[in-house]
């Protein structure tokens, strides 16, 4: 007969134990219930912030496909147990249900603890544990965001590890963040003082007040605020307040039946996770286990895999847990493992602080010097995945050289030995995923998770694990080039939520070497998407493609082309004669383009700004052809003239066109307005493509012509114009934030889709009904652009400092690069091109 | 390289060059990409990219492979190394390399 199993609590924890059970229980002997005070299935609860970042919440989701279609497998949302019967051996739930149970596992995780300051219970006072809090302090954010004016604030109380995570979100909800700490540093339980100090500079540069060494003293409303007063005086004017002072034990359900609870909180289990009662069992962050409370996953992990190997007839136990971390926050590496604070009796320290880099390690070490016993690195962590699987471990080199700014010390994950965990959030050692990637034949790191479990914490194993399949043989690598370990999409975001405004910043903080013709560019794009200033202003400059640089198209014999905006091809004749006039008078190469417009070939660089002055006089301005941006929006003439058009798609393809002008993209963008459903426009073809219908117009996206030929998808159909825009807008934003570098719209919606989700579907979710959340802020960046667009010609010839670049030679500014010649064809200008020098051949 | 029989070009102040930013010099008929780096190192080599004739080297991306600092044609994006010249992409070819040097805040150049 079937016993009956009843798991408290669906969080990490306990769906890992339930899913051990499915791997472990092959003879059926265990029917498991589960109850959950939580209205979702578990999530993944560390990667909680992600979901301020856009990640969909279904992308959280923890639970393994069919976990809970078996017969003798049930959860049940929504549903808290209340109590327990310890001798008739049944619970109680908040629905009045009394099940019975021949095992109970306690797996009820921790509550944040909020400190009694008077106030702390005021609407605008929120914790950070669940995605209902998540939503709670957006919802607060955005009703500040439309009634305050002025900057809005935000104040964390608690500087730890997951405080400053909730000073990051609300950053990333556009407000100023203010940490409150009452030690005297921040990460008191991570960093010592030495990376606590480095820490807050880093922090402070981020726009995050830090206040550390004071508590909050009273919060009070105050006129639709609040007003927080900290113990040193302080006055803080508040919208949102985030309790994260420290989670504590969710103990009361064991306390209540007379379970045995440590001194400090949590349920005490022994090394088989089982309680003062035979019959029930406790795990994750819930226990109490060898006299400790556990706050992170990896241990908790550990645990239901001990338990579920005793239900089923094992004998494991429970030894002692890594509790190494590693965050990013808002831009900063930090991390620490083993035992950072040396705590270890003589234990010795080697610190280096590096004040020109902006970053600081410091490694513990045995008293003899031979062991690393664990360390602390602050603005640069790239050290953490080769270091921390060498805690307990006799030091592979010289531990000044380990740590030092240019690495040496061939401490690369290749010098492991096969026994290192490389993941530990799984226990997953190097030798199990090498031994999986021979055997198994994988050949990326979707694979080794899936067959190893390795990097489904976490993630910050993910880079070695890349390394290692690299070290086998397997390329793989979505980093962007030699520089950066990061995709674009990832580089977008740091820039966004770091403040980061230059490149030489970017690449200290977040890769390495000098940049290169791939990175550069990516990064100027992505600079140019967020800041809106002059791509040729300052540093930025240099970070140009030839086309950015001078602003026009480089041919292949060194002369550029120009090609000024004729938006939706439509055309003054006085305008016409200009182009001509110009075309003529700098002898250039006369062509009207695929896309409705005219392209001036063969003009010197030196001559772009005389060429450009005549333009600008005229009313034209850049077309950016040149870009990476919105190309044209072509158009038919549609209903003013058209016997068949419905609407007018030449003042819609104008106005789009004029709007999204000059946004910089991770590709070309291109759209079309057909005016009926004839679409002589060819808008199905275009990255955005609008065709009148009788009552409005049908919109597609994600199509193209070029080297892979794709029809867009209809996204939405019988719109109205303001809706129309909206979506536009929305689209292009939420492209120019996640796609990868050269990445077209088509390949991008394509790329949005996955085994279990639809890309159109998921887009319509997130642009049109706000899935995300994210439709305000993506608005609001569209408008802003659209605010600051001031046409890059105009600029350039208004600045003689700009100007200065466009010169033939340093030495000799007007003569002419002497190898650009031309002879006539068809009456038109051709160039004659040199040939390449016979190649050297060197040494 | 030694300093007998070099002749220097002055060609512009050092101010005039843009760090990590290349610039085109003509002395005496040859055309010249001058660079200067984020560390203020220069380097001087031919203007003229090997694979397609066209005077361009000068426009390119300036970066680092390795520890070489480097250069990338506009035109198909070949890497240069600016200390030997040497094609990273394909090491049949380089680009010439000249001596170049500062005195006095003013950049000179010489045809070897
Ligand atoms: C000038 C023009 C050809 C012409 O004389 O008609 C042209 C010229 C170039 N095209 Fe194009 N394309 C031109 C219309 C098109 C079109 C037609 C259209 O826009 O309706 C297409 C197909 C539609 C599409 O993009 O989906 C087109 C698909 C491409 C592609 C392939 C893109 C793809 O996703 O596969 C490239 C390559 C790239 O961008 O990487 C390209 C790249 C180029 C570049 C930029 C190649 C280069 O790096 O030198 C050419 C230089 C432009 C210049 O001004 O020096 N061009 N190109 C057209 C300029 C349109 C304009 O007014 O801005
Ligand atoms: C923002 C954030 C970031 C984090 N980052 C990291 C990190 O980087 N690394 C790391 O290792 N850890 C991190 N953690 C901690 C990690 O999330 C926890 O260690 C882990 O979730 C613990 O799992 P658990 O199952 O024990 O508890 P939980 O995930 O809290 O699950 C317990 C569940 O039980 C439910 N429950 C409680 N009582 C009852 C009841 N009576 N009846 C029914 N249900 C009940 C709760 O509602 C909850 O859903 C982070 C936590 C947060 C909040
Ligand atoms: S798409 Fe329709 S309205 Fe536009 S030109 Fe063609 S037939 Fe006329
Ligand atoms: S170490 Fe956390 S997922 Fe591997």
């Amino acid at each position: 007969m079937k016993r009956h199993l009843v798991v408290v609590g669906n969080g990490m924890v306990g769906q890992r134990f339930v899913e051990a059970m499915r791997e472990r229980d092959d003879e059926h002997y265990w029917a498991i219930t589960v109850l959950s005070e939580e209205s979702r299935r578990a999530y993944d609860r560390v990667a909680l912030s992600s979901y301020f970042d856009g990640t969909p919440v279904e992308e959280l989701d923890v639970v393994a496909d069919g976990c809970y279609d078996a017969e003798h497998y049930a959860l049940h949302l929504d549903e808290s147990v209340d109590s327990i019967d310890r001798s008739g051996r049944t619970v109680t739930t908040s629905r009045g249900r009394v099940i019975g149970f021949d095992a109970l596992v306690l797996a009820t995780g921790s509550y944040p603890f909020v400190p009694p300051v008077p106030g702390s219970e005021l609407p605008g006072c929120f914790v950070y544990r669940t995605l209902d809090d998540l939503d709670a302090i957006r919802a607060a954010a955005e009703d500040a965001v439309a009634s305050t004016r002025g900057r809005r604030a935000g104040m964390v109380v608690g500087g730890g590890l997951l405080g400053l995570e909730a000073a990051r979100a609300l950053r990333l909800l556009g407000m100023s963040p203010h940490v409150v700490e009452l030690a005297p540093r921040l990460m008191p339980l991570q960093v010592d003082d030495g990376g606590g100090a480095l820490l807050r500079e880093l922090i402070e540069k981020l726009d995050v007040t830090v206040h550390v060494g004071t508590s909050v003293k009273a919060i009070e409303r105050d006129r639709g605020r609040m007003l927080a007063t900290l113990a040193d005086g302080t006055e803080l004017d508040l919208d949102v307040v985030v309790f994260s002072a420290g989670v504590r034990p969710r103990d009361q359900l064991a306390r209540d039946a007379g379970l045995d609870i440590g001194a400090r909180g949590g349920i005490v289990v022994d090394d088989a996770c089982r309680t003062s009662d035979q019959a029930i069992w406790a795990i994750g962050e819930c226990a109490c286990i060898g006299g400790r409370v556990y706050g992170l996953v990896a241990p908790g992990y550990t645990m239901a895999e001990v338990l579920a190997d005793r239900l089923t007839g094992g004998e494991s136990s429970f030894i002692s847990a890594d509790t190494s971390t590693k965050l990013k926050l808002l831009g900063v590496d930090v991390a620490s493992f083993g035992d950072a604070l040396a705590m270890t009796p003589g234990a010795l320290e080697v610190t280096l602080n590096n004040p020109v880099d902006h970053s600081y390690a410091k490694l513990v070490l045995s008293d003899d010097a031979t062991t690393l016993l664990g360390g602390v690195l602050v603005g640069d962590a790239s050290k953490y995945l080769s270091l921390r699987p060498l805690v307990g471990r006799p030091l592979p080199a010289d531990p000044v050289s380990m740590i030092a700014p240019s690495g040496g010390g061939g401490i690369g994950v290749g010098a492991l030995p096969g026994d290192a965990q490389v993941c530990s959030c799984h226990a997953v050692t190097k030798e199990a995923i090498c031994t999986a990637i021979t055997r198994n034949g994988l050949t990326d790191v979707a694979a080794i998770k899936s067959c190893t479990k390795a990097g489904t914490g976490c993630g910050s194993c993910v880079p070695l694990l890349k390394t290692l399949l690299a070290d086998s043989g397997v390329a793989v690598s979505n980093a962007l080039c030699e520089h950066f370990d990061q995709t674009r999409a990832q580089l977008f975001d740091v820039v966004r939520s770091s403040g980061i405004a230059t490149f030489t910043q970017l690449i200290q903080m977040h890769g390495r070497g000098r940049g290169c013709d791939t990175c550069k560019p990516v990064c100027a794009s992505i600079l140019a998407s967020l800041e809106h200033g002059h791509i040729l202003d300052g540093e930025q400059a240099t970070l140009q493609d030839t086309n950015d640089h001078f602003l026009a198209n480089i041919q292949k014999n060194g002369t550029y082309s120009v090609v000024p905006r004729i938006a939706a091809g439509e055309v003054t004749p006085e305008k016409l004669i200009i182009l001509g006039e110009v075309a003529r008078d700098f002898g250039l190469y006369t062509k009207i383009t695929g896309g409705q417009r005219i392209d001036l070939l063969g003009a010197r660089v030196e001559q772009l700004p005389a060429i450009w002055r005549r333009l600008v006089e005229a009313g034209f301005e850049s077309g950016h052809a040149y870009g990476k941006a919105l190309r044209t929006v072509k158009s038919c003439v549609g209903s003013t003239w058209c016997r068949y058009g419905v609407q007018d798609s030449v003042s819609l393809a104008i106005e789009l066109e004029l709007r999204y002008r000059g946004i910089r993209s991770p590709h070309k963008i291109k759209a079309g307005v057909s005016g009926c459903a004839r679409e002589c426009a060819e808008a199905q073809s275009k990255d955005i493509g609008v065709i009148a219908t009788e009552n409005g117009w049908n919109l597609y996206v994600g199509g193209n012509g070029g080297f892979r030929p794709r029809h867009a998808d209809l996204l939405l159909t019988d719109v109205d114009t303001v809706t129309l825009i909206r979506t536009i807008d929305r689209f292009i934003m939420f492209y120019v934030r996640t796609a990868d570098r050269l990445q077209r719209t088509a390949s991008w919606v394509e790329s949005l889709s996955d085994r279990d989700r639809d890309g159109l579907a998921y887009l319509r979710a997130v642009i049109v009904d706000d899935s995300l959340g994210i439709a305000a802020d993506l608005d609001a960046a569209m408008n802003h652009h659209t605010e600051v667009y001031r046409d890059e010609w105009a600029e350039v010839l208004a600045d003689p400092e700009r100007l200065s670049r466009f010169v033939s030679f340093v030495n000799a500014p007007d003569t002419p690069d002497p190898s650009i010649s031309f002879r006539s064809e068809r009456g038109q200008p051709s160039p004659v091109l040199v040939s390449p020098p016979t190649l050297e051949v060197v040494r | 390289m030694s300093a007998v029989g070099v002749e220097w070009t002055p060609v512009c102040r050092l101010d005039d060059l843009q760090p990590e930013r290349g610039v085109a010099a003509l002395v005496d008929g040859v055309q010249m990409a001058v660079f200067r780096t984020f560390n203020d190192e220069l380097h001087a080599v031919g203007n003229q990219d090997p694979f397609t004739g066209a005077f361009v080297i000068s426009r390119g991306i300036v970066g680092s492979r390795g520890d070489a600092a480097t250069v990338a044609s506009p035109l198909h994006k070949q890497v240069f190394d600016l200390a030997t010249g040497v094609c990273l992409d394909d090491e049949s070819v380089r680009v010439p390399v000249y001596p170049i040097r500062a005195r006095d805040g003013v950049v000179e150049l010489a045809l070897r």
